[in-house]
């Protein structure tokens, strides 16, 4: 069963909700804490986040870097704009590829839900073409984790 | 990538609330341009404009029937946009099993502690 959803909403939103056997002052903290984001927010396996930046107040920078350790790497930048510890982030974020793609404004929400946490991540990209784009460059990051997947099978 | 290129065309065609709403009607069953227009405040020629733009991403094809060309929705275009998300679906999948992981390492009020 798959626990995380993923729709688009009208030309421009893409919407995530994910459900987490953990309190809401958990998985904000593991969003907004460096530390923890390090661990987790890494696309494909083999890739890691060296630089890992996270200022979580309103105007705090956001800075992530990524590697695959053989040469390749790409980095997002972003900004918070409004934090309601433990249920909203307000954020915008773009990724360096190295160009700097049309920025991306995220709210994401962690809702209590029974002992658990739900949330929804609310992405609003400037106009469609983007929101392809975006779309794509994240079809791209799944396949080399697919790929990933079979080799360890094989 | 010739893939990529496909898709594209697959949500840009998507993007527009007409031919979303075209989709819809298509969902339900074939239609010939005529039909397609009466519901909108649209001119036949948008209505054909529209539907090369869908016909074009791979979401709709037509057959000829003497002078009628009725559309009908291309299962091969709502498939290759499920597959798509389905691949953009598993990148986060991974990122969040990951999560899950931080989270159940963190410390956190056992049960019953809370509320």
């Amino acid at each position: 069963m798959s626990k995380l959803k993923l729709t688009t909403e009208g030309g421009t939103h893409i919407v995530v909700t994910r459900r987490f056997d953990a309190a809401p002052e958990a998985v904000y903290r593991a969003h907004t804490d460096p530390k923890l984001v390090q661990k987790w927010l890494l696309g494909p396996d083999g890739w890691t986040m060296p630089v890992c930046i996270n200022e979580a107040k309103p105007g705090g920078k956001i800075r992530y870097e990524w590697t695959n350790g053989k040469g390749a790497g790409f980095s997002l930048t972003g900004e918070y704009l409004e934090l309601v510890p433990f249920s909203r982030i307000a954020h915008v974020e773009r990724m360096h590829l190295p160009d700097p793609t049309p920025d991306n404004h995220v709210e994401t929400r962690f809702d209590a839900d029974g002992t658990g946490t739900l949330m929804t991540m609310r992405m609003t990209l400037p106009d469609t073409q983007t929101r392809a784009a975006m779309l794509a460059t994240g079809m791209e990051h799944g396949m080399e984790a697919s790929y990933v997947r079979l080799e360890g099978l094989l | 990538m010739y893939l990529n290129h496909a898709l594209d065309a697959t949500f840009s065609a998507l993007a527009d609330p007409t031919r979303r709403a075209i989709l819809a009607r298509l969902a339900q069953g074939e239609a010939t341009v005529t039909q397609l227009a009466a519901p909108f405040k649209l001119t036949q020629p948008a209505i054909s404009q529209h539907l090369k733009v869908l016909e074009s991403a791979g979401l709709v094809i037509h057959r000829v029937e003497g002078a009628k060309r009725p559309r009908r929705i291309a299962k091969g275009g709502i498939e290759a946009m499920d597959q798509w998300l389905g691949m953009l679906r598993k990148a986060f999948e991974r990122n969040y099993d990951r999560l899950d992981e931080v989270l159940a390492s963190m410390e956190h009020p056992k049960k019953g502690e809370r509320q």
